[in-house]
């Protein structure tokens, strides 16, 4: 869906370029994240897709379309842009924020209208109470929420997020994560996510590319870049638990393994995370756990020994 | 009192004509304001340069300008609006250039993102934006027409002023009592109902 | 036209150097009245938020009045010559006097008066060594502000009898002489600008050698 070749970007003239001859493949309907330490010009990579900053060489083709053919203008238009501080208009309510960009199309007002109602009570917020409100009476979670159905008004394939949930607190951020994480991924859209959070990334990204001075450090899986990071840097930058992060991956179900659980084990749902799983059961002091399911029904044990199988690379 | 109710058609005339010239002036002043203020507010180095010719011109007494003028234009209504306009640049361009320049830059970022072109944002984010700030310019430049075409009736333009030489001239205080309160009156109620019209722009500049 | 002007000044030296004396007179006296007037209101009151708040908007309403009004007001309760020109002059350089010692005390960084209070400072101590030192810049911008109008509207004095330059300007208008009227116009001109640059100049030497605030 967005292929990136050969880009090359350097502001000034100076010595190390912002982005360095990196190129990149992305599918359709995945979620790329973009991560790396500061300067390492992920953001730099993004703004290039939609031309905010031009490349100085390289090629950008987004669904066919080789970007430096199209009219700027007119490219922006059919790719979802959000950006950290939202950037609302103060002076257009929530509605007609959302509006703008099927207004730029020439959309009709009833289609418009339509369309703004759909797309706020996608992002969880309620047509009839918050249309007619203006962006200073809404919290830093409801503006961004407000800010991805603005970017989605006009249907487009591709969106560029650029540390969207950045500026929103912590308990707020992980529930839009989810959330949008949902909707993005029910509506088939092909995402280039820029964050500097490592989490954030393993969580959000169908692939993940690692980038450092300009460059694509790796470029895989979340699992996969855990389990055999590419290099002493990329290890570090994933963090030295590592192989917890991992077991946050991978949920309690496919470890079961038959025969009651010990007295006293402690019991959880077979959704649970085997990192989590691990957490309670170091705590209670137990070496299993029963798991049940949805409806309270035993459906056998985890040990320590599978869960200590499950995080074991050399074995992977 | 008894003048001003025998003569209030001679006192009205003299407003109408005082609020006519100020407008002219204004709306001079602004659409040049606008065209040179959004010039301005792009390239630090012309606003820097603008602001001091203008400050320059504003600078000069009033009295002064118009007769200055005088070897040039003539007397009349011409003469007063020149010199309105010159006075009225400086606030006008700087508030022009400042309301735009305060525009969150976020929202400029979001909206070139979104695929407005450079007239798009101009007209539907930046100025919108910016109309608190030029108010406020707009504000003080129309008490300080108000205030020039009351001296500027010495040099024929007519207006308010000629009440006030008439008074002073043939020793009449009730017309120079009538002349001088209608130009106070009418200078505040303009900058009461600008002031008002600021305060309800002001609400929607904040994010 | 220059060059006539010119000859017109050099055949009355006597008459120029007394307008220019007159006016000079007229602009320095009613900004150091109002001075004096101003600033000491504006620090009594600073504190004290209502009648800040009340102070600030009478003078700004004041500011609104055409100065040639508040000149020809002033004729038929004092009449005409220098001492009434001088009066309207004053209360022409109140506002923004008045307005620019409230900004610029009111501005002063709360947390500065406050350590120097916790210091032990007296409060005369704090008025003269904290708040008038950092309020100074803003309060001097505002005799800037006064000064040039007061200098423009001693021009107008002309017409209620108040002498200075302005009298040959209006002589000029009214017998059609241009070389007079520039006689008049072009000097003051220079008066005008010549002091908003001496008093741009005192400011920014104000402003750079005083303390920051934090």
């Amino acid at each position: 869906m967005i292929t990136l070749e050969h880009l090359r970007k350097n502001f000034g003239a100076s010595a190390q370029a912002a982005v360095d001859g990196l190129s990149l493949t992305i599918n359709a309907g995945e979620i790329c994240v973009l991560i790396g330490p500061s300067g390492c010009g992920k953001t730099t990579t993004m703004r290039m897709i939609n031309r905010m900053i031009e490349p100085d060489a390289g090629r950008i083709v987004v669904g066919g379309r080789d970007v430096m053919q199209i009219d700027a203008v007119e490219l922006r238009r059919s790719i979802g842009y959000v950006i950290q501080q939202v950037g609302l208009f103060p002076h257009m309510t929530i509605g007609e924020n959302v509006a703008t960009v099927p207004k730029l199309l020439g959309w009709d007002t009833p289609r418009t209208a339509k369309r703004v109602d759909e797309l706020l009570a996608l992002v969880g917020m309620e047509p009839g109470q918050y249309r007619d409100r203006f962006p200073r009476e809404l919290s830093g979670g409801q503006k961004q929420r407000v800010g991805v159905a603005r970017a989605l008004a006009a249907d487009p394939p591709v969106m560029l997020m650029d540390e969207p949930f950045g500026a929103i607190d912590p308990i707020t951020r992980t529930r839009l994560q989810d959330e949008f994480l949902r909707i993005l991924r029910e509506l088939g859209k092909t995402i280039v996510f820029v964050t500097h959070d490592i989490d954030e990334a393993i969580r959000m990204g169908s692939r993940i590319a690692i980038l450092r001075a300009g460059k694509v450090v790796q470029y895989d899986t979340p699992e996969r870049i855990l389990a055999h990071p590419a290099d002493s840097f990329v290890e570090a930058f994933v963090g030295g638990d590592r192989s917890l992060k991992r077991l946050a991956l991978l949920t309690a179900g496919p470890y079961i393994e038959h025969g009651a659980p010990t007295a006293g084990a402690p019991h959880l749902p077979s959704g649970m995370a085997l990192r989590d799983v691990l957490s309670v059961m170091l705590a209670a002091g137990a070496d299993e756990a029963g798991i049940v399911g949805t409806h309270g029904d035993v459906l056998g044990r985890v040990t320590l020994d599978a869960i200590r199988n499950a995080a074991n690379m050399a074995k992977s | 009192m008894k003048w001003l109710l025998r003569n209030w058609t001679d006192v009205a005339y003299a407003l109408w004509e005082h609020i006519a010239i100020s407008v002219t002036a204004l709306t001079i002043a602004f659409a040049l304001s606008l065209l040179i203020g959004i010039a301005a507010a792009r390239r630090p180095r012309l606003y820097g340069t603008v602001m001091t010719l203008s400050g320059f011109l504003y600078t000069i007494p009033t009295l002064a300008f118009l007769a200055i003028l005088i070897p040039l234009v003539g007397l009349g209504r011409s003469n007063a609006i020149i010199t309105m306009v010159a006075f009225s640049l400086m606030i006008l361009i700087r508030s022009v250039a400042a309301g735009i320049r305060e525009v969150p830059a976020d929202a400029i970022d979001a909206a070139r993102g979104m695929g407005m072109n450079a007239k798009q944002i101009l007209w539907r984010i930046e100025l919108p934006l910016a109309l608190p700030l030029i108010v406020a310019g707009l504000r003080v430049s129309a008490v300080t027409v108000i205030s020039v075409t009351v001296v500027a009736a010495y040099v024929n333009a007519g207006g308010l002023g000629t009440l006030i030489f008439n008074g002073i001239a043939s020793d009449h205080p009730a017309k120079i009592w009538t002349g001088a309160l209608t130009a106070c009156a009418l200078a505040i109620s303009v900058d009461l109902l600008l002031a008002g019209l600021e305060r309800r722009l002001q609400g929607r500049r904040i994010a | 036209m220059l060059a006539d002007a010119w000859i017109y000044l050099l055949a009355h030296p006597a008459q120029f150097s007394r307008a220019l004396g007159v006016h000079v007179t007229l602009s320095a006296s009613a900004l150091v009245l109002a001075a004096l007037i101003s600033i000491p209101a504006g620090i009594a009151v600073a504190r004290r938020s209502g009648l800040a708040l009340a102070l600030v908007n009478a003078a700004n309403v004041a500011r609104t009045l055409p100065s040639l009004a508040v000149l020809a007001l002033v004729m038929p309760l004092l009449g005409t010559g220098f001492a009434p020109a001088l009066f309207a002059l004053t209360l022409i350089a109140l506002p923004p006097i008045v307005t620019h010692t409230l900004a610029g005390m009111r501005g002063v960084d709360a947390d500065a008066v406050d350590a120097a209070v916790g210091m032990g400072m007296t409060r005369a101590a704090v008025l003269w060594r904290i708040e008038l030192p950092l309020a100074l810049p803003v309060i001097f911008a505002g005799l800037r502000t006064a000064a040039v109008q007061v200098i423009s509207g001693a021009v107008l004095a002309a017409f209620i009898g108040g002498g200075g330059l302005g009298d040959f300007i209006t002589a000029g208008i009214a017998m059609m002489a241009v070389p007079q009227l520039l006689v008049g116009a072009i000097p003051v001109s220079l008066l005008a600008l010549g002091t908003d640059v001496l008093f741009g100049a005192l400011q920014r030497r104000i402003t750079a050698r005083g303390p920051r605030t934090a």
